[in-house]
């Protein structure tokens, strides 16, 4: 398992990481979510022991990063930005290297290796330089590096970045199948990541925690949680707004893109939102309207991201205000 | 630690072979070796039986040679990223830094060993003394761990090859240089004999030239000796202050 304790990393007057602490436990998968810059890589610099914290400090399977470094260091397995290697050798010499430095024996070595490049799909590229590799082969040979040893604790920076949607969903399928008897952070700014594979995730935003919970907890807390959202053909609107005077909401706001319109449709204080998309799903049918969509949001978690994060995108337009404007 | 070590240095040395820039480094040195031994060494005009013109020039040709050996040690580590793999795994930093060091110095060896030619070639035109050869090939590996281990240091300090090469040469300069006759009579006549004979005695040329006599003096092992170690421990203390900087 991995316990962060206050880790604290300053650059100088710049504060990357400003008293983190949390826990993940063996079969947990964390997620590390924040905007670019927000401290996601060097918190795991410095829990692998590559960076030395300013304060604080952090303990694979027990063993403190700082005071001792080399035992902690032989229970994971990292997977650092950018998956870096060197270039000139071949994964299958990369992969040697590893289980060499990582002292496996030669039978448990060759095993070892076996089923790492079984994981990550490498046969087709083990004897070309890593170097004239596609950036998703690069990618999963680090990955392979990360898991070949078979290790207590995986930290991941970025897993999936620049790999297309097949490898993507194969890479997250072998985090979930690893998942059971290992403690995992997989860092991201996929949000449909989170959802994929972590059990836990936590939202960071200039070094500090800023919401964490289980991926549709932190959903919730969507404004849109709870809201249903009907989507039309534009033409159809302004059957919409009489459908909408008849029926009690708190709020509705219009979303336009080409033809298509999109309103949600937030329950009035103390309603039932399930209520609202009853009497509304009932209504919408009487009016013939044929709506593309219509369904109870749980929330959206680049909408509660955009929103901790500071970098909310402008709210959508009224429905109910601008009665004449969007006729 | 010694198994790790053995790996980082493996790896290293095949690093080197992976393309096909060893090749071409070892054969412009032996070129260059070559041309100074008999054009500037004057070797065949001298019509000695001895190799003194050969190991004269090894000083200035390593001057030039180590330093592209030793600069990417450490900075095309972290140009590429791949030192904070290196760093997390579970290898003490002191093993990285020596296995690394000894690959390059394997590396100079072998380029050393390459000019056996010419050794041949003096026995075959006379009767060298081979115990002054053999005793000036040690001394030409112990100058080359020196410039290697300045080099080391020097290469960890920065992210830029470029930057690292053209500093351990002005360094490894002012190490050569310090002994030179040129520069020491500067000094002659009016310095104190002490101050001269310290700032010999931190030269490399002054004990690389006591060896190449024929004698392997203890003091001038130990001087390389010393040498290469302070700038093994420098290069430690270099990477592991880096890892609070994070630079």
């Amino acid at each position: 398992m991995i316990e962060v304790e206050h880790l604290v990393k300053k650059f100088g007057d710049f504060t990357a990481v400003a008293d983190l602490s949390f826990t993940v436990e063996r079969g947990q998968v964390m997620g590390f979510l924040g905007p670019n810059g927000a401290g996601k890589s060097t918190t795991m610099k410095m829990i692998t022991g590559f960076l030395r914290p300013t304060s604080g400090t952090a303990r694979i399977m027990g063993l403190d990063i700082c005071d001792d470094m080399l035992a902690a260091q032989r229970h994971f397995g990292y997977l650092p930005e950018g998956a870096p290697a060197w270039p000139d050798m071949t994964p299958r010499a990369f992969l040697q290297f590893i289980t060499r430095i990582r002292g496996l024996d030669k039978a448990a070595a060759r095993a070892a290796e076996g089923r790492a490049i079984e994981m990550t799909e490498l046969h087709g590229v083990l004897d070309q330089p890593i170097d004239t590799l596609s950036k998703g082969y690069r990618r999963r040979v680090g990955l392979a590096q990360a898991i070949v040893h078979d290790p207590d604790v995986l930290v991941m920076d970025e897993p999936t970045d620049g790999l297309d949607p097949n490898q993507k969903f194969q890479v997250r399928r072998a985090i979930t199948d690893m998942a059971a008897d290992k403690a995992i952070i997989i860092s991201t700014h996929i949000l449909e990541e989170v959802d994929a594979v972590c059990a836990a995730a936590m939202i960071i935003d200039r070094g500090q925690i800023v919401a964490e919970g289980t991926p549709s907890e932190l959903a919730a807390r969507s404004r849109y949680s709870g809201a249903v959202t009907l989507t039309l053909a534009s033409e159809k609107l302004p059957a919409a707004r009489d459908i909408l005077k008849a029926v009690p909401h708190r709020a509705a706001e219009l979303v336009t893109r080409g033809d298509e319109s999109t309103l949600h449709i937030f329950a009035p204080e103390g309603g039932e939102p399930g209520a609202l998309l009853a009497d509304l799903r009932a209504r919408v049918g009487e009016a013939g309207l044929a709506p593309r969509a219509l369904a109870l949001e749980t929330g959206r978690l680049d909408d509660v991201f955009g929103a901790l994060t500071g970098k909310a995108r402008p709210a959508a337009a009224s429905f109910d205000a601008g009665q004449e404007g969007s006729a | 630690m010694m198994r790790s070590l053995m790996a980082i240095t493996a790896r290293e040395f095949g690093g080197y072979f992976a393309t096909p820039l060893a090749f071409v480094f070892i054969i412009v040195f032996l070129l260059a070796n070559g041309l100074a031994t008999f054009y500037l060494g004057a070797y065949f005009e001298m019509g000695q039986a001895d190799l003194t013109s050969f190991f004269m020039f090894h000083p200035w040709l390593y001057l030039f040679f180590l330093p592209a050996i030793s600069m990417r040690l450490w900075a095309e580590e972290r140009r590429n990223g791949s030192i904070e793999l290196l760093l997390t795994l579970p290898v003490p930093l002191t093993a990285v830094v020596i296995g690394k060091y000894i690959a390059a110095l394997a590396f100079s060896a072998l380029a050393l060993a390459l000019t056996f030619p010419i050794w041949v070639t003096v026995n075959y035109l006379g009767q060298p003394d081979n115990g002054v050869i053999f005793a000036s090939y040690i001394g030409s590996l112990m100058l080359a761990g020196g410039y290697l281990a300045i080099g080391s240091c020097l290469s960890a300090l920065t992210r830029n090859q470029v930057i690292a090469f053209v500093i351990s040469v002005v360094v490894c300069f002012l190490f050569t240089v310090s002994g030179a006759p040129l520069v020491l009579e500067i000094f002659d006549g009016w310095a104190p004999q002490a101050l001269i004979e310290t700032l010999a005695s931190f030269s490399l040329l002054t004990h690389f030239r006591a060896i190449t006599g024929g004698v392997i003096d203890m003091r001038d092992v130990m001087f390389f000796a010393t040498l290469i170690g302070v700038f093994l421990t420098a290069t430690v203390i270099v990477v592991d202050m880096k890892k609070g900087e994070g630079a």
